[in-house]
């Protein structure tokens, strides 16, 4: 089965790129982007502010399974409805340094649409770092689970 | 490419990587594995054959008993961690696609 989401990142660059094709026209797919509501559901997160246009900016609120809140904000700096989003993302209080983002919307059919986003971060070690995350993430899922397990044994 | 995407598989499940991370710190029979679970043994087996298919771990005959140990080299290769971000790309964006897909019908 072809994959619907692919990433392209190449050995020491400091730059990847996300492409997804969706079953969607072109305006639901920004859709997706410019209200609030809609990126609160697939982001799995609550949007503080959501300001779409140049010079813009936006800040999100997630609350982690230990009620730890998290903060993530960045500026639009450049905002082009169906066309293109140009902004920063930050994880606030985290080492990880701020990542530009492009965004490029596009038609494919009357139903279909594609997005292209390249991620271009402070240096190749963070990319690698930014790239790991996930799978971290699922590590340390297994060890909580395992723990889990071990408390029921005892 | 088709045989990482196996392993990728292999690792997605809770289970599996429990019984992965339980090998990382010493090789166990297939029973002493199950007994680290709520799940049949029979189950249990499953998983682990899977992990075997793809490589992550590997039996060895030890006297009368099978030891599973991680195979490390296979391991270092799911190192490229790739996969793990794209699936998260992947599951974020199939719920933007069905959350509009049903957004469209509302209208």
């Amino acid at each position: 089965m072809e994959l619907k989401t692919k990433i392209h990142a190449e050995d020491n660059r400091q730059e990847l790129t996300i492409t997804r094709e969706f079953e969607l026209p072109l305006e639901l797919l920004f859709q997706a982007y410019a209200e609030a509501e809609i990126v609160e559901q697939w982001m799995g997160t609550k949007v503080l502010k959501l300001e779409n246009k140049n010079h813009g900016s936006y800040r999100f609120e997630t609350t982690d399974p230990r009620g730890n809140k998290h903060y993530f904000n960045g500026t639009y700096h450049t905002y082009v409805p169906e066309v293109k989003i140009i902004r920063t993302f930050e994880m606030e209080n985290t080492p990880f340094d701020v990542q530009l983002e492009f965004l490029d919307f596009e038609s494919l059919t009357p139903d279909t649409s594609k997005l292209t986003m390249k991620i271009v971060y402070r240096s190749a070690e963070m990319r690698d770092q930014m790239l790991k995350l996930p799978f971290a993430q699922g590590i340390n899922m297994a060890h909580n689970r395992l723990q889990e397990i071990v408390k029921k044994r005892n | 490419m088709e045989s990482r995407r196996d392993v990728f598989q292999a690792i997605a499940d809770p289970t599996r990587r429990a019984i992965l991370l339980l090998l990382a710190a010493q090789a166990l029979t297939p029973g002493a594995i199950a007994e680290n679970f709520d799940s049949s043994r029979q189950t249990i087996s499953k998983h682990i054959q899977i992990l075997t298919e793809c490589e992550l771990v590997k039996a060895e005959q030890h006297g009368r008993e099978i030891l599973y140990h991680v195979n490390a080299k296979q391991m270092s290769e799911v190192a490229d961690f790739i996969e793990a971000f794209r699936k998260l790309w992947d599951e974020r964006f199939n719920k933007l696609e069905s959350i509009m897909k049903t957004y469209k019908s509302k209208k």
